[in-house]
């Protein structure tokens, strides 16, 4: 195996297309390391992005936060600014394992990694999240629920690097929620994942997205769900309304952690409470 | 078979230097090139705890580290905590509490114990309990432990207040 740390995103490309054997790429390798553990993959060469200059560090603009694909879960929980304007993304990065798997995993990897259950893609999906791609020729920007296409697997091409996620300055009066259902208090995988943004205007939901994590093979954007919102004050109504529409949109398998049942039926639940507090982050008075 | 890879980095304070294979995870290096067998291998896979270390100030799972990735970077081991041959306040209270029993988990759980006590001083019990929850222990559960960090924490302001005091 070889190992390699690049010094920018555009050679890390050049470095993943011209290798003729397995290549992978390590940012924060909770997920490689693992799988090179377990002899799930045998790497010829191993890109490691974390020489690359700024790439642990989460840049803040006008226009929003850069995050850089080395960010660990640790660096954005402690990000003020960052936890002041979505923390529904903090939330859902945060409860990704342990202290020392929030040491080095990444919102980029997380993505990468493509698990349906990821617990930060439907958070940065609600958010308006997008990936910076960076090819060996070329860079791209693509929204995050563009990035997964199934169960590990995604829209990047060979030597494709996502090198930042992107997330834009909330609107005023803007709130966003993640909720998961595990049957532990942490350290486990999602059975069922909603996250909810929504902009009020004048203490009434103007705008909303809803996404559901792990009850389908990718993250899923329920747009019925979001029209439920619109136009309400989160009155019971509209919320039951939200519910049936986020169990409606469920496609899950059965495992040992929730029946299909029990997952479709959780969705609605969970969807409910994370609307009250995306509301309530908006500022909405319940 | 990995190429072996010289990496020069700082452990506990000291400048090392080993050569390992480019597969071979931090944990691994060491145990067996550094010597520092208080890095314990449990499951290899991130989820035990045994073999934390910081990495530059981080709490991370040395198994899910690789060893050339230590390159100029700075790691503390439970080798690191006692200073001048003297137990940490940590490492006292846990032998004061009965902390522990087999003692495999103990060097993970005082790295992030000694962790969530440089971030916060003084933690509620929910606080460690979930602060220390990446860290598994199979015998002595964990009550004595989250009493023995409750203990530690107590002392340790004092001694912060006391130094400050003097300073």
């Amino acid at each position: 195996m070889r190992y390699a740390t690049p010094a920018s995103a555009k050679e890390a490309a050049g470095l993943l297309s011209k290798e003729k054997g397995a290549a992978f790429l390590l940012a924060g390798g909770t997920d490689l390391l693992v799988k090179l553990k377990m002899g799930m993959v045998e790497p010829d060469l191993v890109v490691d992005i974390k020489r690359i200059p700024k790439i642990d560090e989460i840049q803040t603009s006008a226009k929003g936060f850069t995050i850089g694909a080395a960010v660990s879960g640790a660096v954005i929980g402690e990000h003020k600014g960052l936890r002041a304007a979505w923390p529904g993304v903090v939330e859902a990065a945060n409860l990704i394992g342990s202290d020392q798997i929030q040491g080095r995993a990444t919102l980029a990897g997380n993505l990468c990694n493509a698990s349906p259950a990821a617990d930060s893609v439907p958070a940065m999906i609600v958010a308006g999240a997008k990936a910076v791609i960076v090819g060996p020729n070329k860079k791209r920007t693509v929204p995050v629920e563009k990035v997964v296409e199934g169960p590990g697997k995604t829209c990047l091409t060979k030597g494709e690097v996502i090198e930042a996620i992107v997330l834009p300055k909330p609107e005023p009066r803007t709130g966003d929620a993640y909720m998961r259902f595990i049957p532990r208090t942490e350290m486990d995988i999602a059975v069922v994942g909603v996250a909810i943004s929504l902009k009020l205007e004048r203490g009434v939901v103007k705008k909303a997205k809803v996404a559901l994590g792990a009850v389908a093979p990718t993250a899923v954007v329920v747009p019925a769900a979001a029209r439920a919102l619109v136009g309400s004050k989160l009155d019971d109504a509209s919320l039951e309304k939200l519910a049936a529409a986020c169990s409606a949109a469920c496609n899950p398998i059965d495992d040992k952690r929730g029946t299909v049942e029990y997952r479709t039926r959780v969705a609605g639940v969970l969807a409910k409470r994370a609307a009250k507090l995306a509301f309530q982050r908006a500022g909405g008075a319940l | 078979m990995s190429n072996a890879t010289l990496v020069s980095t700082t452990v506990n304070g000291d400048p090392v230097q080993f050569a390992c294979p480019t597969d071979e995870s931090l944990m691994t290096a060491l145990r067996n090139r550094v010597g520092l067998t208080g890095v314990k291998e449990g499951c290899g896979t991130g989820d035990c705890g045994a073999c934390s270390v910081t990495l530059d100030g981080s709490l991370v799972c040395s198994c899910l580290v690789l060893g050339v990735e230590a390159e100029g970077r700075k790691v503390t081991t439970v080798e690191g905590l006692s200073e001048n041959g003297e137990l940490h306040v940590l490492q006292q209270k846990f032998i004061d509490h009965a902390a522990l029993q087999c003692g495999i988990c103990t060097p993970g759980f005082l790295v992030a114990a000694k962790a969530l006590l440089d971030r916060n001083p003084n933690p509620n019990e929910t606080e460690i309990r979930y602060a220390l929850a990446g860290n598994l222990c199979r015998c002595t559960g964990y009550d004595k432990i989250v009493h023995a960090v409750q203990d530690a924490a107590k002392d340790m302001r004092k001694n912060n207040k006391r130094s400050n005091k003097r300073g």
